[in-house]
């Protein structure tokens, strides 16, 4: 009976409840899409990373990362690919020689990472054979490049064209060759389209000089969560103090992540305030239903009603009026957010070269990751729950025979 | 038999400390058990604040109030709220009745406050409404109900707890003259079938000739109480 008065309070001012509903509603759609649209974001900046080049694990000479060039490359031996292999969470490991070098065709010349890599392997990590836009894949030794997109349009060559390389090689020895261009291939992320030229690695191990080493040793993982317990296993296996960096994802891309993390707190200071900001529109509501009933409230405790028995019945319809709010922005910004997780926009102009010029695809990625769901439907309990103890703080107090009078 | 209502120098001073206004100055009354007596005055004399007090909705400044041998001074607020449930029926002025609910829930609802089974309450609400002659109307909310019906449905209610008493602040004070005597039909058949007693304040001289103990209070003092030999 408690629920069935709450509930029909609730629509006895229906266009009250509506606007309160709608404010709420109208509140948790707005931070939802905020919050997908930069989690989303920053998850396709990761997974790029991630997918297309890092991996979620690597295993280099102590320091590359903070100083990467060739004279830290080191042999991945027989023993040393056991030892990765056999760690849990490990697929297989995946070697690379990377470095700079100074591409030419003609009469243009870019600066490009050549890698080096087990065109067989690689495919299994990053899928680089499904990414070929012409040309055909890598085989194991041959001496030929497959090319980003971008960097052939920018080198204005095509397959079948031959690209000389420059650059410093291991020791500071002079490495120079010329490459049949096999293939182009095509990166979401314009800055990698841009710079990458593959290689097999015998062929670029040639090139550098730097016979039986690697730079970079990826883990495949099975996935996200393995990468933890791989990480953290070969990292008491091997000589971390001394030889080896073990690292995981979040670490390949440090920036990023901070990046992600401030972005995250602006986000909610201003999630909060705009919640402040409804909080006090619920609360003038909520006055005034308090105001309006004094003496609906008088007679309830008169005829014998417990105070705590109509502080349930206040404290369930404002929950009420701010849980349907809640329910229906939940329902609709996720069934919204969860077309556009399938159905990225594209976004064009001025915006898309902005993004260009940050390194990621020109589309609106969202995440659907439940946390930023709930957490907006925690906010409003919080809410409603702190402001429903005001009619329940009244009825306290109140005392009938002057709630009558009222 | 036990005296309903007793009730002792009771003397009632709003504002003390500002402006006081004396509105009960020594009030001695005694309810027998069966009696249907009406509180008569004029306008400021104290009817509304001796019938709070008896209800327990106010307390008294001075002397004291016995139901059935319970001075309710000393009761703590839950345990008066518990007490009310209980042995006490109101009715008030006007707007008595919640809103949201039907006639039948309205009625149905202290029962539920005071834990009674589904069949007792089911059958004693339809009893109840047959009385007050709304066995037609019970799925209406007050909005739908005429003044008179919804003072009715507010005796059923008052009547639903099976009190001892009923406290009646003017309860036609907002009805016309024919619901006003259909009212008091109820109230007085229920008052000698069932033997409830009546406690009820009004101006009006159509109730006061149905009562058969008048008492009269002025400036907070009782003048005058009569019984009507029948
Ligand atoms: N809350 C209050 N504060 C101050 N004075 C009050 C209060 N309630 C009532 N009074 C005063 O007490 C006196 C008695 O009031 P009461 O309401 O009991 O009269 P009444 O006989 O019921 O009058 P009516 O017939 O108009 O309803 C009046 O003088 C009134 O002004
Ligand atoms: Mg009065």
């Amino acid at each position: 009976m408690i629920f069935k008065i709450a509930w029909r309070n609730i629509w006895r001012n229906k266009r009250r409840t509506a606007i309160t509903a709608a404010s709420i509603f109208f509140a948790v759609l707005f931070s939802v899409t905020m919050g997908a649209i930069n989690r989303g974001m920053f998850d396709k900046m990761i997974d790029d990373s991630v997918n297309f080049y890092t991996g979620y694990a690597q295993v280099t000479q102590k320091g590359y990362w903070e100083e990467r060039f060739l004279e830290k490359s080191f042999e991945l031996s027989p023993a040393l690919e056991a030892t990765l292999k056999a760690s849990p969470g490990v697929k297989d490991v995946v070697p690379r020689l990377e470095s700079y070098a100074l591409a030419a065709y003609k009469k243009i010349t870019k600066s490009a990472l050549v890698v080096g890599i087990d065109p067989e392997k690689e495919a299994a990590l990053t899928g680089l054979s499904e990414r070929m836009v012409a040309g055909n894949y890598l085989n194991k030794g041959e001496a030929a490049v497959l090319i980003g997109e971008g960097l052939s349009q920018k080198l204005k060559l095509g397959v079948g064209d031959t690209i000389v390389l420059i650059s410093q090689g291991y020791r500071g020895v002079n490495a120079a060759g010329k490459y049949l261009v096999k293939g182009i291939i095509s990166f979401g992320a314009p800055d990698m389209s841009a710079k990458m030229i593959y290689m097999p690695l015998k062929t670029a191990q040639w090139f550098y000089g730097a016979t039986e080493l690697v730079t970079t040793v990826v883990l495949d993982v099975r996935d996200k969560y393995a990468t933890e317990l791989a990480v953290n296993n070969l990292r008491t296996v091997l000589d971390t103090a001394n030889t080896y960096d073990v690292l995981g994802w979040q670490e390949m891309m440090p920036e990023i992540m901070e990046m992600k993390s401030m972005k995250e707190s602006s986000n909610t200071i201003v999630v909060l305030i705009l919640y402040l900001i409804i909080s006090f529109g619920i609360f003038g509501v909520i006055l005034m239903m308090t105001k309006e009933r004094q003496r609906e409230f008088g007679v309830l405790l008169s005829i014998g009603m417990k105070r705590s028995q109509l502080g349930i019945i206040t404290w369930v319809e404002t929950m009420f009026l701010g849980l349907i709010g809640a329910i229906i922005g939940i329902a609709v910004s996720y069934a919204l957010m969860y077309y556009i997780f399938l159905n990225p926009i594209p976004i064009t102009g001025d915006m898309a070269k902005a993004y260009a010029d940050f390194g990621i695809e020109a589309k609106i990625c969202v995440s659907i990751d439940s946390d930023i769901f709930y957490s907006q439907g925690i906010i409003v309990i919080l809410i409603t729950t702190l402001l429903a103890l005001y009619p329940c703080l009244q009825i306290w107090k109140m005392k009938p025979i002057e709630a009558m009078r009222a | 038999m036990d005296k309903v209502i007793k009730v002792q120098g009771v003397t009632k001073t709003y504002n003390p400390d500002t402006i006081p206004v004396h509105a009960l100055r020594g009030v001695n009354l005694e309810i027998e058990p069966g009696e249907f007596t009406a509180l008569v005055g004029p306008s400021g004399s104290g009817k509304t604040t001796l019938l709070n007090a008896i209800g327990g909705l106010d307390t008294p400044t001075g002397g004291s109030i016995t139901i059935r041998g319970q001075d309710i001074a000393k009761l703590s607020d839950s345990a008066m709220i518990e007490f009310r449930k209980q042995y006490i029926g109101f009715v008030f002025q006007a707007y008595n009745l919640i809103p949201v609910l039907t006639a039948k829930e309205n009625v149905e609802f202290v029962m539920l406050l005071q834990g009674k089974s589904q069949e007792e309450r089911a059958t004693r609400v339809k009893e109840l409404l047959k009385a007050v002659g709304l066995e037609d109307q019970i799925d209406r909310r007050p909005a739908q109900l005429s003044g008179g019906q919804q003072q009715r449905v507010a005796v059923a209610r008052a009547l639903a707890s099976k009190p001892m008493f009923i406290l009646a602040d003017e309860p036609t004070a907002n009805l016309d003259s024919k619901s006003t005597a259909n009212l008091l039909d109820i109230m007085a058949k229920l008052n000698k079938e069932e033997n409830i007693t009546f406690l009820f304040s009004t101006h009006d001289q159509r109730v006061i000739d149905r009562a058969r103990r008048i008492v009269t209070l002025e400036d907070g003092q009782i003048i005058s109480d009569e019984t009507i030999a029948s």
